[in-house]
């Protein structure tokens, strides 16, 4: 690494990580510039979400190390808000929107020490950004997935990190709620910070993303999206059958990922 | 009402409460239950109610080998062995469910009945040998609690106090690990070490009820005050209050139900009111309720029903060209069977009109409301 380049945000080196004997992540390195908005995507059971957690120290790697900002995730904690999915909490659990979202205050509050009236104007604040704020004292069992989606964006924002790490957020969301979560996302990244996000809409890669990984197991690409989401990195990564590329093709012949490529897509539309 | 029961009843009433062992048990009962109570909230809301059944059971063991060990009868070394084997029982559960394929119900399971059936051997084999006919083990299998002594109390109180207020210091740590343990962990708490904290404290609530209830019933005294709880609040703090107080109702309304006939064992009487307890929350809670749920359904169905014939009316109105063309009730019950009923009802609201004995109409304030309500617009009446 030259000396005078800026640290990146996330510094991969030869991560594997393996369930049993099988490997979930092969030998991936990557590196993920400060300030970029990044969809990392694959098809299932690519390991997207498992590079998420070894990562954030979730799951065990095999081998391999993540530097967050230069240095180990243990030591960089503060810097880092974590979305994880959806379907992996019980929304009956007996407690309220506003409650949820004060969980992002217990990494900074420490042990022992209950949240107080500054940590709930922080939560209150995070409703407010992603349009939620009339719904702090619902019963999280009230609401739309989409929303469910929100509170949970919500608490990654009270963190106040400089890299955010989501988890399919836009998993069976509405339009609205999409809208609203990308606005939120371009808001971070606006801001400086690093968004890196698991993605499952390859339609939308080149218009939400300006930073993409393509993952199978092993990293197949990773850079700015009108390099790397190409045609060719996208058979390699999903395999010969990827109806979107045939779709791609038929709309938009020219199409070599990328905004203009994109635009006349949407306009086909 | 029989009054010679009630006379009966009220001049048993201060007897029973100066009666010292019906004292004493009760306060133990309502102790226990209360801590058991509040604590089985964290195992339900974890999806862990089994593993309160898996630690009483593997309980059973500990308490033969603490009294093989030290020849000591009392509750407190019994207790602390049974503390002992149930910790044990349960880190084995976890170790089983890090290291295999296992699930955690099976690894539950597993462990609850080798403990058990340990527990069972030790205990036939302590009962065979000449010093310890007098030992009364067996109280821990059922419960029994009119060997409960003052100090037995005192010592379900203290411990109990103890869990409970480990869980009053980590309420936020135990929060987070009951509902997002991934999330706690990225934010650097130690959900492993937690979970091993709040899994000791619930040991701690449920050995101090084995002499009372007895390892094989427990783990209602965890899981009932719990279930019953979360039907009437929204909120972990007010179900895990709630919880408290309805597992002591049960302990109490057990010690005084039981006292009142002869031979009727304690433990299994709490047990019952719990479930009395639970019945009624499952029914007749708000919100969650089964009644209100049936209630708010079927108000539901009929309004959707209402609807769909009032619906019926206003599209036979517009093909025929005009609110004052009647029809026939049968042509309706044809096309909504139960029409009769839901055209009293619209009739009531002022939406239809009875022209004849058996022949309704839409009104024009009906005709409005379907239009309103987008019913009927699109519907063709097929003749």
């Amino acid at each position: 690494m030259s000396e005078n380049r800026p640290t990146p945000a996330i510094e991969v080196n030869d991560l594997t990580v393996a369930y049993r004997e099988k490997p979930v992540l092969w030998d991936v390195d990557l590196e993920v510039p400060a300030g970029v908005l990044m969809a990392i995507v694959g098809p299932n059971g690519a390991g997207k979400s498992t590079l998420i957690k070894a990562a954030l120290g979730l799951v065990r790697a095999a081998a391999g190390q993540v530097l967050v900002h230069g240095r180990p995730y243990a030591e960089q904690r503060r810097l880092v808000a974590y979305v994880p999915q959806r379907g992996s909490v019980d929304w009956d659990f007996p407690t309220s929107v506003l409650d949820v979202v004060m969980m992002g205050c217990y990494g900074a509050l420490g042990w022992l020490r209950r949240p107080g009236r500054k940590e709930r104007e922080a939560a209150m604040a995070a409703l407010r950004q992603v349009g939620m704020e009339d719904f702090a004292a619902r019963q999280i069992s009230q609401l739309s997935g989409g929303q469910q989606q929100r509170v949970f964006l919500a608490r990654a924002l009270v963190q106040d990190a400089r890299l955010y790490l989501m988890d399919e957020p836009f998993q069976g969301v509405d339009a609205k709620t999409e809208r609203a979560i990308v606005t939120v996302l371009q808001e971070l990244r606006a801001q400086g910070k690093t968004v890196v996000v698991v993605h499952h809409d390859l339609e939308t890669v080149p218009e939400y993303f300006d930073w993409v990984l393509l993952l199978n197991v092993r990293r197949i690409a990773s850079g700015p999206v009108d390099e790397v989401f190409t045609d060719e990195n996208l058979r390699l990564t999903y395999g010969g059958r990827v109806p979107f590329l045939q779709r791609r093709s038929g709309d938009a012949p020219a199409a070599h990922g990328g905004a203009p490529g994109e635009r006349t897509l949407r306009a086909a539309d | 009402m029989d009054l010679d029961l009630l006379r009966g009843a009220a001049v048993a009433l201060p007897d029973l409460l100066g009666d010292y062992t019906l004292r004493t048990v009760a306060l133990g009962a309502a102790a226990l239950g209360a801590v058991s109570g509040s604590l089985g909230s964290f195992a339900v809301l974890r999806k862990q109610s089994l593993l309160g059944d898996a630690i009483s059971h593997a309980a059973l063991p500990g308490i033969a080998l603490a009294f093989l060990l030290t020849g000591s009868k009392s509750s407190l070394v019994l207790i602390l062995g049974a503390a002992i084997a149930g910790w044990i029982g349960t880190l084995i559960v976890m170790r089983i469910v890090g290291t295999t394929r296992v699930k955690e119900d099976s690894a539950l399971g597993i462990v609850l009945s080798v403990f058990f059936g340990l527990g069972l051997v030790l205990l036939t084999a302590i009962q065979k040998r000449p010093d310890a006919s007098q030992a009364g083990l067996d109280r821990f299998l059922f419960g029994q609690a009119a060997t409960l002594l003052y100090r037995d109390v005192l010592m379900i109180a203290g411990l109990g106090a103890v869990a409970l207020g480990i869980a009053a210091l980590f309420w936020k740590e135990f929060k987070l690990l009951t509902f997002d343990p991934d999330f706690g962990a990225s934010l650097g708490f130690p959900i492993r070490a937690l979970d091993v904290l709040l899994t000791t404290v619930l040991v701690i609530s449920i050995v101090i009820g084995l002499q009372t209830v007895g390892v094989v019933l427990m783990s209602a005294m965890v899981v009932a005050p719990a279930a019953a709880a979360r039907q009437w609040t929204d909120r972990m703090g007010g179900m895990v209050v709630l919880a408290g107080g309805f597992g002591a109702l049960a302990g109490v309304s057990g010690a005084v139900v039981s006292s009142l006939g002869e031979r009727v064992p304690t433990g299994p009487t709490i047990v019952l009111s719990l479930t009395v307890l639970v019945l009624v929350s499952l029914a007749f809670a708000p919100n969650r309720g089964l009644v209100w749920e049936s209630v708010r359904q079927r108000a539901n169905r009929r309004r959707l029903h209402m609807d769909a014939v009032l619906g019926g009316l206003y599209a036979l109105a517009r093909q025929h060209g005009g609110a004052e063309h009647a029809h026939a009730t049968a042509a309706l019950e044809a096309l909504h069977p139960g029409a009769r009923h839901e055209l009293d009802a619209l009739a009531a609201r002022g939406w239809a009109r009875q022209t004849d004995r058996d022949a309704w109409c839409i009104t024009p304030a009906g005709a409005a409301e379907a239009e309103r309500r987008h019913v009927g617009a699109g519907e063709e009446v097929e003749p």
